[in-house]
């Protein structure tokens, strides 16, 4: 299966890692490709490393195992980055995306000698901005989307604009938040 | 027409379970309960079910309430996992000797020590013995379609056992998969109503449940259990049939994957066959004839049809899943070698006791077993025959 993607996701218990890579698997599902989304479950502490995967391919994919050589990774919580080797394995033409304010250069040397692509997304700055909290899934979301091109960005739009309507179909004033924080965050992803 | 979604493993029992709409559910609503009551939880808030929803102290007592029910005439479901399953033990060798149809879902997980919450087969191959004819899948569509069968197999006249849908814990309940889902009305048509012949509160023909059965009884009564679970064999492939009529999709006492020329074989079920299946892909690739059976239905045990698909191979590996403790080798081998001793030429046979307590496997994996069978043929040593696989080693 050449034509599959695969993501690993690192953060920590609490944070959304697992529901992030559910939201990756539904926006994926939704522009008609297969998908894998499950999470390395043990004791649930909050705060504790934790990771989760995505599959993503053109037909079914019967492997269930972890993912050891993903083509991406997304690490949720940058203060991980001196305990965990986040970018072991990551195979080549691939991306490491971290979720903080600094520079993709500045982030390079915390990789443990990772010498492949690495690009950042400050979602706490766009999500305080767009949304007025701090949920970091909605702009990781859109920054593995936007790197990985695992889902066309317009289909990506027009299929998260149609969910968040489902989804927030009682509270609509949300949507638009939802979207703008989307459309920064494919635009903002350095690297 | 059926319905292109994706779903968790719970979510894809649950959601057969609103399709189907069972009489009573009577469930233990926490850990090691699973996601499945809670799904379920909802459907019956929501209105969109009328089944008389219990929730008892226990899982005990969830499975004694649906031999209740199911004694009194009704469809009866629950689910458990691990200890959970465990402490339903009694009450699981009195649905079979009852000949009661309950349908149970079980999220296979390991059984403590050390205390894990992850995958293995330890709970439900603890259970191999109590009468549930046992259905495994790989994956959530196997296991939602083993559960869109289960019901016509366990109640049908001449089976009447109760059953059990296994699904990976974690591993295919947690994961999130596409799926084809059948339409409601398909679903109900294909599944039909519950009409027992008898039961406890029939007017015209009460009937003694449970009563004492004194050595002058007790054996019939085993006997026409264990015939009860050798007609299940049959049932089970005209339910298969008539499903993959309705719905398209095909199923067997096993899957033979690349098996009708293969030279090593690996035995193995659940999640981990689509693993081992990638893995025979690429050693096909490299020239190497490679299969893999999928056990399907583990009870009853299809060994006369298993022995006919292995019996031409050179070497096959059985992948235990459990451990069992008998010092030389799981259940699985157990069966499979049995199931293989009246034939005039076996090939080699190995026992890898592999994946406990969640322990991945991977593609590599897979293929090392293969390398190792491949080993076998050259050198015609079977060497160690009951080995552990993943495992650090050193103290």
């Amino acid at each position: 299966m050449s034509d599959m993607i695969e993501i690993r996701w690192h953060g920590r218990g609490g944070q959304g890692a697992k529901t992030a890579s559910q939201l990756l698997a539904d926006a994926a599902f939704m522009s008609g490709k297969f998908v894998q989304s499950f999470p390395e479950y043990g004791p649930e502490r909050s705060g504790a490393p934790i990771t989760a995967y995505n599959r993503i391919s053109d037909e079914r994919c019967p492997v269930h195992s972890n993912i050891y050589e993903p083509n991406f990774v997304a690490v949720v919580d940058e203060t991980l980055l001196e305990s965990v080797d986040v970018a072991a394995g990551v195979k080549e033409g691939g991306a490491v995306i971290v979720n903080t304010s600094k520079s993709p250069d500045e982030i390079r040397p915390h990789l443990h000698g990772f010498n492949g692509r690495v690009c950042t997304i400050d979602a706490r700055a766009i999500s305080l901005d767009c949304l007025g909290a701090y949920f970091p899934n909605t702009p990781m979301l859109a920054a593995v989307v936007a790197v990985s091109k695992c889902v066309d960005k317009d289909q990506f739009l027009k299929d998260m604009e149609e969910s968040y309507r489902h989804k927030f179909a009682k509270k609509p004033q949300v949507v638009e938040g939802n979207l703008i924080c989307l459309k920064r965050s494919l635009e903002e992803v350095q690297g | 027409m059926s319905i292109r979604e994706r779903l968790s493993g719970n979510e894809a029992i649950a959601t057969a379970m609103r399709q189907i709409n069972p009489d009573v559910f009577a469930m233990f609503p926490i850990t090691p309960s699973t996601e499945i009551p809670q799904y379920y939880a909802q459907y019956v808030a929501d209105g969109k079910v009328d089944t008389e929803f219990i929730c008892v102290e226990s899982e005990h007592s969830a499975m004694s309430a649906c031999l209740g029910a199911e004694a009194a005439g009704v469809r009866a479901v629950t689910a458990t996992s691990s200890a959970g399953l465990s402490y339903m033990n009694e009450v699981l060798y009195v649905a079979g000797s009852l000949r009661l149809p309950v349908v149970l879902a079980v999220s296979c997980r390991a059984l403590t020590g050390p205390i894990n919450i992850n995958h293995d087969y330890s709970d439900s191959f603890a259970e191999r013995d109590s009468g549930f004819i046992q259905l495994y899948g790989e994956n959530n569509q196997e296991v939602y379609d083993n559960y869109l069968m289960a019901h016509r197999i366990a109640e049908h006249p001449d089976v009447r056992l109760p059953l059990m849908v296994c699904e990976d814990g974690f591993i295919t309940s947690h994961a999130i998969e596409n799926i084809e889902l059948e339409e409601d009305a398909a679903v109900k048509a294909f599944v039909g109503e519950y009409k027992p012949e008898n039961y406890l509160l029939k007017e015209e023909n009460p009937l003694a449940v449970g009563p004492y059965g004194v050595s002058a009884y007790y054996m019939e009564a085993r006997v026409a259990q264990a015939h009860a679970m050798m007609n299940a064999k049959r049932v089970i492939l005209d339910v298969a049939a008539d499903f993959e009529k309705t719905f398209g999709r095909k199923y067997g006492f096993f899957e033979a994957y690349k098996m009708d020329d293969a030279e090593v074989a690996m035995v193995i079920m659940g999640s981990s066959a689509g693993t081992a299946k990638v893995a025979a892909d690429e050693l096909r690739a490299a020239g190497i004839k490679a299969g893999v059976v999928k056990i399907r239905v583990f009870r009853p045990f299809p060994g006369e049809e298993l022995a006919e698909v292995l019996k031409n191979c050179k070497a096959v590996a059985v992948m235990d899943k459990s451990e069992g403790f008998s010092a030389c080798g799981g259940p699985l081998f157990a069966e499979t070698a049995g199931a293989m001793i009246n034939l005039d030429n076996r090939p080699k046979m190995i026992d890898i006791v592999f994946g406990l307590g969640g322990r991945d496997f991977t593609v590599n994996a897979a293929k090392s077993v293969f390398e190792r069978l491949i080993d076998i043929v050259k050198t015609g040593e079977t060497g160690p025959v009951y080995t552990h696989m993943g495992q650090r080693e050193g103290r």
